[in-house]
């Protein structure tokens, strides 16, 4: 469990050069999340046109691993449906909280097999699924929001 | 010097740091390949055998309940816990064991303190705290004020991290709408030590109650609660050296028997019936239910472990510390301290920030050379947004902190920030990033 293995190279190049990052117009709906523990905040705005992830943009405040996992996560979803969104926040989610027993589809996840480090050190695993976090609460809105229509 | 009490040799042994932190079994502890360097003792001190031992018999050989159990072990139970608050009651130069309450924490303490002061409060009346509070001196009164109607103002810091008096005066920030000021006694984030009895003085002379947060003085320095100035003051055990589980609210005694009941049950009251019923006197009001017994007699442990030491000693030594610290960490680059820079009316709480590096990731890195402290904005997000900052790191010491931890934490910050060095020195402007073209 050494510290080079929670900060993986790809994780460094996101924090450094954040995809996707600055709100932007036009969305459908914004969050805001934060990690009550270390005070990491997070804007988030998702806009969905027929049913696909159009943008993904944030602003936020926080460690290395929340910065990178939300820019990771952006180049996964934009472009992808709603739904698929959803999925890929569900098999992230159970790789973070599987304490290292749970792998990912690197054809699937990308950059994102970076973070199977952090699964490690439960410290941090809240700082990894922040972004994530907030993109599955901006799609759910979304849904909803159609569906009351 | 008292010649009755004068011990036999004529010169105090010298401060053996060395030998105080055999008595703490977790310091001989390595992280991975590192020694433990432990320097969050602001966030829980570490416990010495005496502490550990002292619980350990009381649950093993004198386990009852308290005040109610009329056989042997119950009267032994009982002895015990209320001989710990008579330790408790000497330590801060109380009155007596009477003005004594106990609660789970320094947050109950203070919840207890706006809760009852908080009963008598009206629209138009004003509650005074700082910024620099600890949210467990922040949120109880916010709320006291929301069933109150009454109003919450606070003091201010300046750029140095002192509490901000001129302005304070200047804005007549206490007044004769003033009911109740609430002040840290040290802060948690800036180490500052503020000047409580003048503010105190400045209280009283307008008729408000002086509470005190004691969490971060009363463990490290020698406290005299009249000398103080404080009516209330309220702190906890494990931050020095005792158990988790146990705080204490220090009260003067007409003003603890002023107050109404806090939390109901056994034990605060005195007669119960169904139409109505009467409270015991203070200290009991306080203490529904099932006191933390053994936590207590682990606290009177602590007390009379500390008192061993020398709480001037223990003062001394961490003066010097801090000012150790404040030295290396200045020649650290990228630090910027965040409090006092000299060791003057300070304690021994040092946050900082590391360049650009987030506190977070520099707490793992340290954590990665067994070097423990703090990231985060340490329950005291208003003073962060003060300093225009989300967040700090915080290194803390006590009475088993030495110069080579210190020089261990500098080296750490150094190899901190060679792994993240240029990489997040300058953050890209949004301008640079191509939008996004969607999934890879």
């Amino acid at each position: 469990m050494s510290i080079e293995s929670l900060y993986q190279e790809i994780i460094l190049d996101h924090y450094r050069a954040k995809r996707n990052s600055g709100l932007r117009e036009p969305y459908d709906a914004e969050v805001h999340h934060v990690n009550p523990s270390c005070g990491d905040e997070l804007t988030l705005r998702v806009s969905v046109v027929d049913g696909t992830v159009a943008d993904v943009s944030y602003d936020g405040v926080g460690c290395s691993i929340s910065q990178a996992s939300t820019s990771v996560m952006t180049d996964l979803v934009i472009g992808a449906t709603a739904q698929r969104a959803l999925e890929l926040h569900d098999g992230f989610q159970q790789m973070i909280q599987g304490r290292g027993d749970v792998h990912l589809d690197e054809d699937v996840y990308d950059d994102a097999v970076a973070f199977e480090g952090v699964a490690k050190f439960v410290g941090r695993v809240k700082c990894a699924m922040l972004g994530w976090a907030a993109v599955r609460d901006a799609l759910l809105r979304v849904q909803a929001a159609d569906k009351g229509d | 010097m008292n010649d009755r009490v004068a011990p036999l040799r004529t010169k105090p042994a010298a401060y053996d740091v060395g030998r105080l932190r055999r008595d703490f079994p977790i310091l001989q502890r390595r992280i991975g390949s590192h020694p433990l360097t432990y320097l969050d003792s602001a966030n829980t001190s570490q416990k010495p055998q005496a502490v550990v031992d002292a619980l350990a018999d009381h649950l093993l050989h004198h386990n009852a309940n308290v005040a109610r159990a009329m056989h042997a072990l119950g009267a032994e139970a009982t002895e015990a816990f209320e001989g710990a608050r008579a330790k408790v009651a000497t330590f801060v130069s109380a009155a007596g064991p009477h003005e004594i309450v106990f609660a789970k924490n320094a947050s109950e303490s203070l919840n207890l303190a706006a809760h009852t002061l908080g009963a008598s409060l009206r629209p138009g009346d004003e509650v005074v705290v700082s910024i620099m509070e600890h949210h467990s001196n922040i949120v109880p009164w916010q709320l006291a004020c929301e069933r109150s109607g009454a109003t919450l103002r606070w003091f201010d810091v300046t750029d140095d991290g002192r509490l901000d008096l001129a302005s304070a005066q200047r804005d007549g920030l206490i007044n004769e709408r003033t009911k109740v000021v609430s002040l840290t006694w040290v802060s948690n984030v800036l180490g500052t030590v503020n000047p409580v009895a003048l503010v105190a003085d400045w209280a009283h002379s307008l008729g408000a109650v002086m509470v005190v947060d004691g969490s971060q003085g009363v463990p490290h320095l020698p406290t005299d609660v009249t000398a103080l100035g404080a009516d209330l003051l309220a702190f906890t055990g494990h931050k020095m050296c005792g158990p988790t589980g146990v705080g204490v609210l220090w009260g003067r005694y007409d003003l603890l028997a002023s107050l109404p009941p806090f939390l109901g049950g056994g034990e605060m009251i005195e007669v119960v019936r169904m139409t109505g019923s009467t409270y015991a006197a203070p200290p009991h009001r306080f203490e529904a239910g099932t006191p933390p017994i053994a936590e207590v007699v682990g606290l009177g442990a602590a007390v009379d472990y500390l008192t061993a030491v020398g709480m001037p000693r223990i003062a001394d030594h961490e003066h010097a510390i801090t000012a150790y610290a404040l030295r290396r960490l200045a020649d650290v680059p990228g630090v910027r301290i965040l409090g006092p820079r000299e060791a003057v009316d300070r304690g021994g709480a040092i946050s900082f920030t590391l360049g650009e590096v987030h506190p977070h990731d520099v707490m793992q890195l340290l954590d990665a050379a067994g070097v423990a402290v703090r990231g985060g904005h340490h329950c005291a997000r208003p003073l962060h947004e003060r300093l225009g900052i989300q967040s700090s790191i915080r290194a803390s010491s006590y009475l088993y902190t030495t110069p080579a931890e210190i020089d261990r934490l500098a080296d750490a910050l150094d190899h901190t920030s060679a792994f993240f060095g240029g990489r997040v020195a300058s953050r890209p402007s949004v301008d640079e990033i191509p939008l996004g073209q969607g999934g890879s």
